[in-house]
C-alpha cells in the first residue's frame, strides 16, 4: 500500500489557488495530503477586480473559493500563518506561528508585493499601497476625512487605483514618472487618447512629475515635491509604481533567485531545487517575470502535469491585454512600440469619436506583431489571434483598423484559425475544444460557457466565442431552427416585432397574417404573454381566453388535485392585522389550507373552481387584490424591514419595495419575474438571488441584475452603484422592457444575458447608455403598462359574463365529486390514492 | 340508436377553448373551434395527472391533428382519437356530439 505524498503550497493568492483546483480536477489528487500557508486573514480573492471594492462589490463578492472548498478536498489551510524558511535538506517548512511541516513537494506561490519608491517620507500617515483587501480598508477609512488623493504611477494598476479613489469622492490625481501612461503597453499616440479620456472622467493626469519628497502641506495633509520644481497637495497617497516578486523565502532558504529578483524556474516551473516548483508572480523565466494571472494560471497546470509525470512545459506568455479603465477601452498586443526589426506602423485617429488605433506589422506587411487599441477594442479578439496564430495579413492591413467600408468585410472569419488557436486566454481554452463542445450538442452560448469555461474570466473573447459557434452550427449543416412552434416560423422576438410594428391586437389576426394552422399551446402562450406586456389588455377578454395557460385563465394556480391556489398581493410583505385577520376567516371559511410562501405572503390552497370568484369577492371586500402568483409576471418584491425599525437599516428598503411592487405589478413578461430590496449591505431580503435586487448604501440604491435562486442559482450581477430612486426606476423599466421584448419565451432574466453577446457590458451599454437609441420607448412602454394596470380579479367579479366559466359543469351546479381531502398537522391536503380508495370505499357502502 | 342527451346552448361554449359538463354520471370535455366550426367531446379525466381537468387544457393542433394539452403534465390528447399522441397506449375516451337548433348534445352511446 503506497502512503499518500504531502504537497505544500505557499500562498493562496489567484495563482495558488487556481493551482489546487487543477490540482484536485486531476487523477492524481489522491496521491497527495494538501496543505497550505496563506498570509492573508482571507483566502484568494479576485485582486484583478480590487477596484470593484469601492463600488459596491464586498470582501465575499470577491472571493474565489467555493463555499466548502477546502473541506470538500481535505486541504488544510494555515490562514493569517506566513511560511517563513524552508530547509531544503531536510524537505521541511517553518511559519511564523512556529508550524514545521514536511513536504515531500513545494510550490511557491508567494506572489509579488507593491514596489514604493525610496522617496523622502513615503512612510508617512496616509501612505498606502493597492494590493490587498486590507489596504482598500485603510485607504476607505482615511478618505473620510480627506478631500484629495494621488497615485503615484500611471501604469494599468495605478490608474485602477485612481478610479478607487474617484469612487471615494476624491478629487484625483495620478502621477506619471515617464512621458506617458501605461507606458509598457500603450505608444504615446494612444497613451495620449487615454490621458484625455482619463481627464475628461474628472481625474487629472500629471506626467514627467519625479516624485523627490513628501512633507507636511499647508493646506492638506501632504506636500509632493517634484524634481521639475512644482508641487502639489493632498491628503492621501497612493504607490502603484510597480511590483516585485516576493522571493526572500527563496532567497534565505538557498534557492536560486534572478539578478533582479524573483524565483528562478525552468520550463517544468522547478526552481534550482527539485522538490520546489515556483508559480505566478514570485517567479522568473527565462530573466521575464509575468504580473498577470493567466500566464500564472498556465504554470501552475504545467506544476500539475509535471506531477503527474506527462510531458508538459511552460514556455513562456502572450501579455497582450484588453481592460475597461474607468469605462475606457484599451488593449494591448505584443509589440506595441514597433521596437522589432523593421516594423512598419499604421495608425488611425478619430479626435471625435475619441479613438486611436494602431498596427504594428513586419517589414513584408505579412505577418501582426503588434496593436494598440484606446476608445474602441472591438477588434482586440481578431487582431490577437492574427499575433497568436501568425496568420497571413489581408492585402492592406490598414483595413482591420480603419471604421469598415460598406461592401468590405474586415475582421478574421472563426474559420481562418486553426483548431489550436486559443480563444480563450484566462481559462487556455481552444478553438478546437470549443468546436467539440459544439459537437457534442452545446448549442448556446450559455452552454458553451458552462461546459468550457470560455467567456467566463474576463469575457473579453465572448464574441470570438460566439462567431466560432455560429460558424460550427452553420457548417456542420446543423440548421439552428429557432421557430417558436410549426404554427409560426418565427422567433419570440420576431413575433413581438411583428405585434409591434403591425400594432397587431390579437392570436387570430397574428396567426392568419403570420402563422399557419390553429396554434398549440407553445405558441398561444407566447403570443399572449406578448399582447399582455405590449397592449396591457385584460387577459380574459374574449379574444384572449383561450391564449391562457389554465393558471391565467382561472386567475389562480392549478394545483395537483386540479383545485387551484389562491395569493392575494402583500406589497412588499407588508400586511396590516386586520387584512391579516381577514385572510385568516377567508380561509376558515373555505376550509383552505394556508401556507407562508418564499415571496413574503400567504398562499391558500384547496379552493374549487366554482369557489374562486366567491373568495376573491370576499378578499377584495378586505381590501386585497390579484398576487399574479399565476401569471409569468411580476412575482413580489421581497424586502427586509429596513431602516424604519431595524438599528443597522441605512435606508427605507419596505416603503421602496412597496413602491416598486405597486408599479410593476400585473407586467406580464416571457417568464416570471422577483425583485427584492434589502436595507443595508447585510442583505436580509437576499437581493442578489432576484431578477431585480436592491441594497441601500450610504451614497443611494446599488442595483443588480439577472440572479435567481431555483434549479440553478445564480447571483445577480452588479450593474449601477449609488443611484437616487428615479434613476433606479429609470434603470429597472428600460431593463425589463428589454427583457420582454427580447428574450426567448419562458426565458429567464439571468440565461437571457448570459446567451446575449456581449453580455452585462452591453445590457449596461443598452440601459444606461442608450446605445441603440431605445430608452425614450423603453420607459413610455413601461410607462403605458403602469398606467393600465387593474386587478384581474376586480375586473373579472363585475362582470357576469366572466364569471359563467367559473363553475365545474356548464350544466348543472354539481361539483366535482372526485375531490377529496384529508386532514394532516390541522390542515387539509389532498387525499393521496389509497386514501381515496378507501373514501370512496365508505361514501358506497 | 344514438341517444342524444341536451347539454346546453352553442353560446355557453368557449371559442377556442373547452368547459365541462356532467352527462349521465360521465364528466364530459367539450371543445370548440368556431373558425372550423368544430366540436369535440372527450372524457374530462386526465389519465396521467389522475384528476378531472382535461376541459381546461389549451387547444390547437400538431402537423394538422386537432389536440388538446393536459393542463397539469401538457401531454397532448388528439380530439379525434382521445390517443396521447406522446404515448400511444393511453388514451382517454372520445364521444360524439353535434349542434341541433343551436344546442349542443353529446351521446355516450355504444
Amino acid at each position: 500500500m503506497s502512503k499518500k505524498q504531502t504537497l505544500v503550497v505557499i500562498g493562496n493568492g489567484m495563482v495558488g489557488h487556481n493551482f489546487l483546483e487543477t490540482l484536485v480536477a486531476s487523477p492524481i489528487n489522491d496521491n497527495y495530503d494538501i496543505i497550505t500557508f496563506c498570509e492573508e486573514k482571507r483566502p484568494a480573492y479576485d485582486r484583478v477586480h480590487l477596484s470593484e471594492y469601492f463600488s459596491g462589490k464586498t470582501a465575499q463578492d470577491l472571493s474565489m473559493v467555493t463555499e466548502g472548498f477546502f473541506d470538500k478536498n481535505n486541504i488544510k489551510i494555515h490562514l493569517g500563518d506566513k511560511a517563513v524558511a524552508i530547509d531544503k535538506e531536510n524537505n521541511q517548512v517553518t511559519s511564523a506561528k512556529g508550524l514545521t511541516i514536511s513536504y515531500d513537494k513545494l510550490i511557491l506561490a508567494t506572489g509579488s508585493y507593491a514596489f514604493v519608491p525610496p522617496v523622502e517620507g513615503h512612510q508617512r500617515e496616509n501612505c498606502f499601497v493597492y494590493r490587498t483587501i486590507e489596504d482598500l480598508e485603510n485607504m476607505a477609512t482615511a478618505a473620510k476625512n480627506a478631500k484629495v488623493g494621488a497615485v503615484v504611477g500611471g501604469g494599468l494598476l495605478g490608474l485602477e487605483a485612481a478610479k478607487a479613489l474617484k469612487d471615494l469622492n476624491l478629487k484625483t490625481h495620478v502621477i506619471q514618472f515617464s512621458p506617458r501612461l501605461m507606458s509598457a503597453q500603450l505608444d504615446a499616440g494612444g497613451a495620449q487618447m487615454l490621458a484625455d479620456k482619463i481627464e475628461a472622467l474628472g481625474i487629472s493626469v500629471l506626467v514627467n512629475k519625479n516624485t523627490q519628497k513628501i512633507i507636511d502641506g499647508t493646506e492638506r495633509k501632504h506636500k509632493m515635491l517634484f524634481a521639475d520644481g512644482s508641487e502639489l497637495e493632498t491628503d492621501i497617497i497612493l504607490f502603484s509604481a510597480g511590483i516585485r516578486p516576493r522571493d526572500e523565502i527563496a532567497r534565505i532558504s538557498g534557492i536560486e533567485v534572478g539578478s533582479r529578483g524573483g524565483i528562478v524556474i525552468d520550463n517544468q516551473c522547478k526552481t534550482s531545487d527539485p522538490d520546489i516548483y515556483a508559480i505566478g508572480e514570485c517567479a522568473v523565466w527565462n530573466g521575464q517575470t509575468f504580473g498577470l494571472v493567466a500566464p500564472g494560471y498556465n504554470m501552475g497546470r504545467t506544476v500539475v502535469a509535471d506531477l503527474a509525470g506527462q510531458a508538459a512545459s511552460f514556455t513562456g506568455a502572450d501579455m497582450s491585454t484588453k481592460l475597461k479603465l474607468n469605462g475606457v477601452d484599451v488593449a494591448s498586443i505584443g509589440d506595441a512600440h514597433a521596437n522589432s526589426q523593421g516594423a512598419l506602423v499604421y495608425t488611425y485617429q478619430n479626435g471625435a469619436e475619441e479613438i486611436y488605433k494602431r498596427l504594428v506589422v513586419s517589414a513584408d506587411k505579412k505577418k501582426l506583431l503588434g496593436a494598440v487599441l484606446v476608445g474602441d477594442a472591438t477588434g482586440y479578439g481578431t487582431l490577437s489571434q492574427y499575433y497568436l496564430n501568425a496568420i497571413d495579413l489581408p492585402e492592406n492591413p490598414d483595413s482591420l483598423i480603419l471604421p469598415a467600408r460598406s461592401d468590405e468585410s474586415v475582421g478574421l472569419g472563426p474559420d481562418a484559425l486553426p483548431a489550436s488557436a486559443q480563444i480563450c486566454s484566462c481559462f487556455d481554452v481552444t478553438k478546437g475544444q470549443i468546436c467539440s463542445a459544439v459537437e457534442a450538442g452545446k448549442h448556446t452560448l450559455g452552454a458553451l460557457k458552462e461546459c468550457t469555461k470560455a467567456a467566463t474570466g474576463c469575457g473579453g473573447c465572448s464574441a470570438l466565442l460566439k462567431s466560432v459557434l455560429d460558424c460550427e452550427l452553420a457548417k456542420s449543416g446543423f440548421e439552428v431552427n429557432t421557430d417558436i412552434c410549426e404554427h409560426f416560423a418565427y422567433t419570440r422576438q420576431d413575433l413581438y416585432n411583428l405585434i409591434m410594428v403591425n400594432e397587431i391586437k390579437s392570436f387570430n389576426e397574428l396567426i392568419e397574417k403570420h402563422g399557419n394552422g390553429r396554434g398549440c399551446e407553445v405558441c398561444r402562450q407566447a403570443v399572449g404573454s406578448i399582447l399582455a406586456s405590449y397592449w396591457n389588455d385584460y387577459i380574459l377578454k374574449t379574444e384572449h381566453l383561450s391564449l391562457q395557460d389554465t393558471n391565467d385563465t382561472f386567475l389562480a394556480n392549478m394545483q395537483k388535485d386540479g383545485t387551484y391556489s389562491v395569493v392575494p398581493r402583500m406589497t412588499g410583505g407588508e400586511v396590516t392585522p386586520d387584512g391579516l385577520i381577514a385572510i385568516g376567516q377567508i380561509a376558515k371559511k373555505y376550509k383552505l389550507y394556508t401556507k407562508v410562501t418564499g415571496g413574503q405572503r400567504v398562499d391558500l390552497f384547496g379552493a374549487r373552481v366554482d369557489q374562486l370568484p366567491l373568495i376573491w369577492q370576499e378578499l377584495i371586500d378586505a381590501g386585497f387584490e390579484s398576487g399574479h402568483a399565476y401569471g409569468k409576471s411580476l412575482r413580489t418584491v421581497k424586502s427586509c424591514v429596513g431602516s424604519t425599525w431595524c438599528r443597522f437599516g441605512i435606508d427605507d428598503s419596505v416603503g421602496l419595495a412597496v413602491e416598486l411592487e405597486n408599479r410593476y405589478k400585473g407586467l406580464r413578461s416571457p417568464h416570471k419575474i422577483k425583485f427584492a430590496v434589502s436595507g443595508c449591505t447585510r442583505e436580509c431580503a437576499e437581493a442578489q438571488s432576484k431578477d431585480i435586487g436592491i441594497i441601500a448604501t450610504e451614497g443611494g440604491w446599488n442595483l443588480y441584475v439577472c440572479g435567481n435562486g431555483g434549479m440553478k442559482p445564480r447571483h445577480g450581477d452588479l450593474f449601477a452603484t449609488n443611484l437616487d430612486k428615479a434613476t433606479l426606476i429609470k434603470y429597472i423599466d428600460r431593463v425589463l422592457t428589454f427583457y420582454s421584448r427580447t428574450a426567448d419565451r419562458l426565458q429567464r432574466t439571468s440565461v437571457w444575458m448570459e446567451n446575449m453577446e456581449g453580455g452585462l457590458d452591453y445590457l449596461k451599454s443598452v440601459v444606461i447608455d442608450d446605445k441603440l437609441g431605445l430608452c425614450a420607448d423603453l420607459e413610455t412602454q413601461m410607462q403605458h403598462v403602469v398606467d393600465t394596470y387593474q386587478c384581474e380579479w376586480k375586473t373579472t367579479i363585475a362582470d357576469a359574463s366572466k364569471l359563467k366559466r367559473f363553475r365545474h359543469f356548464i350544466n348543472s351546479d354539481k361539483t366535482d365529486e372526485n375531490i377529496l381531502f384529508v386532514e394532516e398537522r390541522g390542515q387539509i391536503r389532498p387525499a393521496n390514492e389509497e386514501e381515496r380508495l378507501h373514501m370512496l370505499a365508505v361514501e358506497e357502502a | 340508436m344514438s341517444h342524444w342527451i341536451d347539454i346546453c346552448s352553442v353560446e355557453d361554449l368557449q371559442p377556442d377553448s373547452g368547459v365541462c359538463a356532467l352527462v349521465e354520471d360521465k364528466q364530459v370535455a367539450i371543445f370548440y373551434m368556431p373558425k372550423e366550426n368544430a366540436l369535440y367531446a372527450l372524457n374530462n379525466y386526465d389519465p396521467f395527472g389522475k384528476v378531472h381537468v382535461l376541459s381546461r387544457g389549451l387547444l390547437g393542433d400538431i402537423k394538422g391533428e386537432p389536440m388538446v394539452a393536459s393542463p397539469l403534465y401538457k401531454q397532448h390528447f388528439s380530439l379525434l382519437t382521445g390517443i396521447c399522441i406522446e404515448d400511444a397506449s393511453v388514451a382517454v375516451d372520445v364521444y360524439a356530439i353535434r349542434i341541433e337548433n343551436k344546442r349542443v348534445e353529446v351521446s355516450l352511446g355504444k
